[in-house]
């Protein structure tokens, strides 16, 4: 795992920021284990999101880190240093939150200043800092408005500036897209890839939204019960999932039934390596294959067993479900031009591409 | 009032909106004029009996006399001692609670919110037990209080903060639900605030028209008291107002009215601190 952090690290020539581990983190709430030992890395000037369903300890694991949250166990450690029982004001860290955070009885400037005026800086560089922080973040024309003037996400925007305004060793951002509306959602996203590439710190983004944490990322960890299922690159995460609950989680698959032979999986008469090849069950067993929809080429043939059920259009592609002998239902993703040719009821034929594939 | 947009109706219907609008509007000046009267009244009644001079003559001596501090003091020395023991037991009570009862409130939604049902429970105790039980009550104690402090109609300052406790907590509570205190909090700590940067520069600020609210309740209740004071034998406005309604009733019912408007402005000073707003209208989500 080193290998890939110091890789995503160098691979943008940038060291400004620190390293991050979280060392065997543990913390319960009631009935509920929030954290179950989690390991995380971050390498400096890293973006790493953590990704996972509601409950699964992925914010938990963020505000253990911001100094909001106390562990039961567990150590966290910024560029070596041990900041386990470091109370929050005293971390260097910056976050945006999900709610709006901005003060409301402060301007957008003067809430950038916020940081820096507990810093004790001198007025005309406190002024001038965060002039270059609202204008990073697109938002200079609006520095003397208040919170209440500024839509949702210009709020965030600011609240990004004020994280930022203070070089804090370490960004923490807690959903801070989930309360915008879709289209903003993905502008705002490119905007902090784009900032945090430029300012290069190191970076902990949490959010359920697996497209966003595919998109941003340089490294994506899947949480399950307060623990990661898989770290690595977004690319390894899709296409190779370590385990059946990431290939489950992220994206969309189909459980179709296979049979083990010799390394690989034999679905649908189609030959497919496994991800796992070593923990696979001996030969001949019968399994359940987990298979991507872009996974899965569907064709218009008279002769063809299989027949469209439904046509779902999501804009450049579509995803077709197709009706299989046995009552077996199979999701492809098509490229939206060849939906005149596989129109509900059309009988076709089903292939699938040798990528490699994980078991349920 | 802004007059309904009704362009794109057909006249039938603008007709009848018309109409509902007019009936409404009547409706409106009624209940505002029998409100009035029911307030008023008493009031101008109270301001005729004040201004009525020899043989039934306008004369406005009484009131003269009211704002001459130095003549009121050798006139009704007792008046006197009531409104500066008044005055001193406005500020003391005003002063005491906020101390007491902002951090409490903050503290315990930051930092101890399964407290928070007890703290509620406890302030608003007072309003449940009447004056005289509490007087009962509070005998004993200020049997205490006077060993330690004396017997100055100050330290009813005790009793009143107990007493404005319902009031005072309910506003400041209020002020702060219409706030996400926790994530304000969070931020400015994450920002390298501490615990009292925190309440002074973050919370504080953004729950002042609560506070303001908390403080002028206290000086109407404390201004209005008798009861207590009464009971206590201790010295405040209203027991001078009732000690003088027996050899001046002219004076006391001045002194009683100028207490009422005192606390009318208070009070509508309280609603316009807490309708200000600021600002232009919020823009869309981009």
């Amino acid at each position: 795992m080193t290998g890939s952090i110091e890789m995503a690290a160098t691979a943008r020539g940038d060291q400004r920021g620190v390293a991050v581990r979280l060392d065997g983190l543990r913390r319960r709430f009631g009935a509920v284990q929030a954290l179950d030992g989690l390991d995380l890395d971050l390498a400096p000037g890293e973006l790493v999101a953590l990704l996972g369903p509601s409950g699964c300890g992925k914010t938990t694991a963020l505000r253990v880190l911001a100094g909001l949250e106390e562990t039961d166990s567990g150590r966290v450690l910024v560029d070596g240093r041990d900041i386990t029982t470091t109370p929050a004001n005293r971390r260097d860290m910056g976050m945006v939150f999900q709610a709006y955070s901005l003060f409301p009885h402060l301007t957008a400037q003067e809430n950038v200043e916020f940081g820096l005026r507990l810093r004790k800086r001198a007025a005309g560089e406190r002024r001038r800092r965060a002039a270059e922080m609202l204008e990073l973040v697109g938002i200079g024309a609006h520095a003397g408005r208040y919170p209440h003037q500024l839509s949702g996400g210009q709020q965030q925007r600011v609240a990004l500036a004020r994280a930022l305004a203070i070089e804090p060793q370490v960004l923490l951002l807690d959903e801070p897209l989930s309360a915008l509306d879709a289209k903003v959602r993905v502008q705002l996203r490119d905007e902090i890839r784009r900032i945090q590439v430029e300012v290069g710190t190191t970076t902990l983004f949490v959010t359920h939204d697996q497209e966003e944490a595919l998109a941003v990322a340089d490294r994506v960890g899947v949480m399950r019960d307060g623990r990661l299922e898989q770290v690595g690159p977004p690319a390894d995460i899709y296409l190779r999932p370590a385990t059946p609950f990431v290939a489950d989680f992220v994206g969309l698959s189909n459980r179709l039934p296979g049979r083990v032979v010799t390394g690989a999986v034999e679905v649908l008469g189609s030959r497919l390596p496994l991800v796992d090849p070593v923990g696979a069950p001996k030969d001949a067993a019968d399994v359940t294959a987990l298979v991507r929809p872009e996974a899965v080429d569907v064709a218009a043939d008279p002769d063809g067993t299989g027949r469209v059920l439904a046509v779902s259009f999501l804009g450049p592609t579509s995803r077709v479900t197709v009706e299989l002998p046995d009552d077996v239902l199979v999701v492809a993703q098509v490229a939206s031009a060849r939906l005149a040719e596989l129109a509900s009821g059309t009988a076709v034929r089903v292939e699938l591409h040798p990528v490699p594939t994980a078991l349920a | 009032m802004a007059g309904l947009a009704t362009g794109g109706l057909p006249p039938r219907r603008q007709g009848l909106m018309r109409r509902r609008a007019r009936r409404q509007r009547a409706f409106r000046w009624v209940v505002v004029t029998v409100l009035g009267v029911f307030f008023l009244l008493p009031l101008l009644a109270m301001l005729e009996f004040t201004t009525r001079g020899a043989g039934g003559r306008l004369s406005f001596d009484t009131w003269r006399l009211l704002f001459d501090w130095g003549r009121l003091r050798a006139t009704y020395p007792d008046l006197s001692v009531g409104i500066t023991d008044s005055a001193g037991l406005v500020v003391l009570t005003v002063l005491l609670m906020l101390v007491l009862l902002v951090p409490t409130v903050i503290w315990v939604r930051l930092r101890l919110p399964r407290l928070r049902r007890v703290v509620e429970f406890i302030c608003l105790l007072p309003l449940t037990i009447p004056a005289i039980v509490l007087v009962v009550g509070l005998a004993p104690v200020y049997a205490w209080v006077t060993y330690f402090l004396g017997g100055s109609s100050l330290t009813l300052t005790f009793a009143y903060t107990i007493l404005v406790l319902p009031y005072a907590y309910r506003a400041i509570d209020a002020g702060l639900s219409s706030i996400d205190v926790r994530t304000l909090a969070e931020a400015a700590r994450g920002l390298g605030a501490g615990w009292g940067t925190v309440m002074w520069r973050v919370v504080l600020p953004n729950i002042r028209s609560a506070v303001m609210s908390a403080a002028f309740l206290t000086v109407a209740l404390v201004l209005g008291e008798f009861t207590i004071a009464s009971l206590l034998n201790r010295s405040n406005l209203q027991v001078a107002i009732n000690l003088l309604g027996k050899s001046s009733a002219g004076m006391s019912v001045a002194v009683s009215l100028a207490a009422l408007v005192l606390a009318f402005v208070l009070l509508m000073l309280l609603s316009l601190v807490g309708g200000r707003r600021r600002g232009i209208p919020k823009e869309n989500n981009s």
